[in-house]
């Protein structure tokens, strides 16, 4: 204030302090104007997310099964080290000490490449690895420095005991200091494992798909149930949390009847079609390929099945015995080894999908498709197309996958009154011609164009959008992916809750029955594939037939 | 510090204008913020590009440090908007102001060849609106209001 100004306001007539009063307060009133605009647009709001009366979802936190603190060690025998074995092993905290040392090197180069902090903070589940088989030598000395890395070490670090490397699993089997064994070995050779395991009284945890023949997967589910083993079915989509919140979407019928459901699984490269490297060191030497090629039980089984109903086509073309590093490593490709996409990812997709509305086994299947890009020498497709009709349910659940291009398309529920789409969040667009909802859109409160639902993991209120910023995050995953500021891995929730029930008793989510229904309906798929004619499920007589 | 006699009337009303522009837009932006309490800077820290990327993605990715720059932001915005339009202790809240606006711009600069999952309504090269925003600020700054038009008068009187 210089002196003028000063001379002007002291001692001044009353006027003037009025004056002087107005210009310190001249924009207060603006404040006014902010606060009713921010009242109707919160009041607008309001109206629009009044969804009170239709919109009723708890805020369910996935049941998780802790370890328990004084629960009591289980000893594990592996069966398989190759790439989901590998994995499984890093799910129970056994990682190979190379890999530990890949992981610190990736997190030098890239400081937030944080797998090695969270892999050396995943929770201890108090096991020990007593044993281990793989018919390849490279792979089962692998298991035995992996068995022994029981403080997830890198290279050159104090390794524990080291397991017993066993050539045969059922010298593994036989092992008395071994409670409990998973499975990873290739399809052909899951259920006879599995049953072979329970009847030597171990516990299972068994890679997906269930079983390679049909016959073999009601005498394994008539095993596990006699011998009482806990069995868990290495389906670790039962763990998504996304998952438990689509199921009550479901249950509480916010997406009206829904009629048809679309699954895909699209991959494009050749790690994702099955073309995996050929390993150094790998040779008829270093392989048992006699015990590769399979139980002689399952193998009658399967050719009998190809035989009867003129499917040579697909057996072979490489005659069994003929040792070829090809179909050891890439074994995906062929029958003679593989479920193909049925067993491999259609399975994922039909488990979730059951967790969800549990629809058992459906009524019918019908597939399409061929080798129309991976023209390698496989005889499993590279594109199928297999339609599920669950009349029961009044539903259709369509698979659908490419091998040759990756364009995600998510699963998708479509209700009368509204469409799910689910990946590991949840998006609900109301139908513009929903009966349900018709007052609500009519009156504007729903927008069928706008995403009336979106659930991301670990926010814990199931509000409506709120913002289009927020939508815009969170469809590209860019909102919190972790549950109370932690990131899980599904695999080690899955294998948790197996060793839980193991130790507590209880049934795990994937049981033997879920199990079942996963093996039955992804044969439907397949034998539909092969025989070129819809396939149908007699649920009386638990029976596959030709209508 | 200035006084009305250096402004001519027009001046000064587009000066206060201008001041309580910018001032309801920082408000507004704070209480939208204040008011959702899934509000977060979470998505648009790891949308961050160019040269203090990693920077912004480092805040994103700590939980604790990602809190407090949520309600740093949030109350921020929300008292500078607050400070501007009522023009009280207005000098520090422009440069604030500059300050928050300048972490936007590095966080989001438009740069050739970058593009940000939000998109922009309008185009930029090099100057966008939070660049137009802080040259404002700056006349602000340079032209000050509140000691004529706003509590700062009042804070002048009494220190005088």
């Amino acid at each position: 204030m210089n002196k003028l100004d000063r001379e002007k306001v002291e001692g001044q007539p009353e006027s003037s302090t009025r004056r002087e009063l107005l210009k310190t307060i001249a924009s207060v009133p603006v404040l006014g104007a902010m606060a009713y605009g921010v009242y109707k647009r919160s009041k607008y709001d309001r109206m629009r997310r009044d969804l009170s009366d239709v919109f009723k979802l708890d805020n369910l936190t996935p049941p998780v099964m802790e370890t328990q603190p004084d629960g009591k060690q289980i000893r594990i025998g592996l069966i398989g080290f190759g790439i989901r074995g590998k994995q499984l092993m890093r799910g129970i905290g056994f990682a190979e000490p190379q890999y530990i040392e890949n992981l610190k090197e990736a997190h030098k180069r890239n400081p937030k490449d944080t797998r090695y902090a969270d892999f050396m903070e995943q929770e201890n589940l108090n096991v020990v690895v007593n044993g281990v088989c793989d018919i390849f030598d490279v792979y089962g000395e692998a298991a035995i420095l992996t068995g022994s890395n029981l403080h997830r070490e890198g290279l050159n670090g104090h390794y524990a005991a080291p397991p017993k490397r066993y050539r045969h699993y059922r010298e593994l089997l036989a092992a008395d200091d071994i409670d409990a064994v998973i499975i990873a070995a290739p399809d052909h050779w899951h259920g006879t494992m599995a049953m072979d395991a329970a009847l030597a009284g171990k516990h299972v945890y068994l890679e997906k798909p269930m079983t390679w023949t049909v016959p073999e997967t009601y005498r394994l589910r008539e095993i596990i149930k006699q011998t009482g083993v806990v069995f868990q079915l290495g389906h670790q989509g039962r763990q998504t949390d996304s998952y438990l919140k689509a199921k009550e979407i479901i249950e509480k019928d916010i997406l009206g009847h829904v009629s048809l459901i679309e699954v895909c699984t699209n991959r494009n490269d050749p790690n994702g079609a099955w073309v995996y490297d050929l390993i150094e060191g790998s040779s008829p030497e270093t392989i048992d390929w006699k015990q590769f090629e399979g139980n002689a039980d399952r193998i009658k089984e399967y050719l009998d099945y190809m035989r009867e109903n003129g499917l040579e086509r697909y057996v072979g073309p490489d005659s069994r015995d003929r040792f070829s590093l090809e179909r050891f490593f890439r074994w995906r490709c062929w029958w003679d080894y593989s479920t193909g996409l049925s067993g491999d990812l259609l399975t994922h997709e039909y488990d979730a999908i059951n967790q969800i509305m549990n629809l058992g086994i459906p009524h019918s299947a019908t597939s399409s498709g061929g080798i129309y890009f991976f023209k390698d020498g496989r005889t499993v497709p590279d594109v199928l197309q297999t339609s599920f009709e669950f009349t029961n349910h009044d539903l259709t659940m369509l698979y659908s996958a490419t091998l040759s291009n990756q364009r995600n398309r998510g699963k998708v529920f479509m209700g009368h009154d509204a469409s799910m789409e689910l990946s590991n969040t949840i998006t609900i667009l109301v139908d513009p011609r929903s009966t349900r909802y018709r007052e609500k859109i009519d009156s504007g409160i729903i927008q069928p164009d706008v995403p009336f639902f979106r659930y991301v993991p670990g926010q814990t209120d199931t509000d409506a959008i709120t913002s289009a910023t927020e939508l815009y995050f969170a469809q590209r995953g860019l909102l919190y992916s972790y549950v109370n500021g932690k990131k899980y891995d599904t695999t080690f929730l899955h294998l948790r809750e197996w060793l839980e029930c193991i130790r507590r008793g209880g049934q795990p989510s994937c049981n033997i029955d879920k199990g079942f229904e996963e093996a039955i309906t992804a044969h439907l798929g397949t034998r539909a594939y092969l025989e070129g004619r819809t396939m149908y499920w007699d649920a009386d007589k638990e029976l596959i037939t030709r209508g | 510090m200035k006084t009305e006699n250096t402004y001519t009337t027009t001046q000064l009303v587009g000066l206060v204008l201008l001041r309580m522009i910018i001032g309801w837009h920082f408000l507004y932006e704070g209480i939208v913020k204040v008011l959702n309490p899934k509000w977060t800077s979470y998505g648009y820290l790891m949308d961050s590009k160019g040269w203090l990327q990693s920077f912004f993605q480092s805040l994103a990715e700590n939980f604790s440090l990602l809190q407090a720059v949520d309600f740093l932001n949030e109350w921020a915005l929300l008292l500078i908007g607050l400070a501007l339009i009522v023009g009280c202790l207005a000098r520090v809240a422009t440069i604030g102001a500059m300050v928050l606006l300048a972490f936007y711009y590095l966080s989001h600069p438009p740069l050739i060849g970058y593009t940000f999952l939000m998109p922009s309504e309008g185009s930029y090269l090099w100057i966008d609106k939070n660049i137009v925003e802080i040259a404002a600020l700056f006349v602000l700054y340079v032209f000050p209001t509140s000691g004529i038009v706003g509590i700062d008068r009042w804070w002048r009187r009494i220190r005088n």
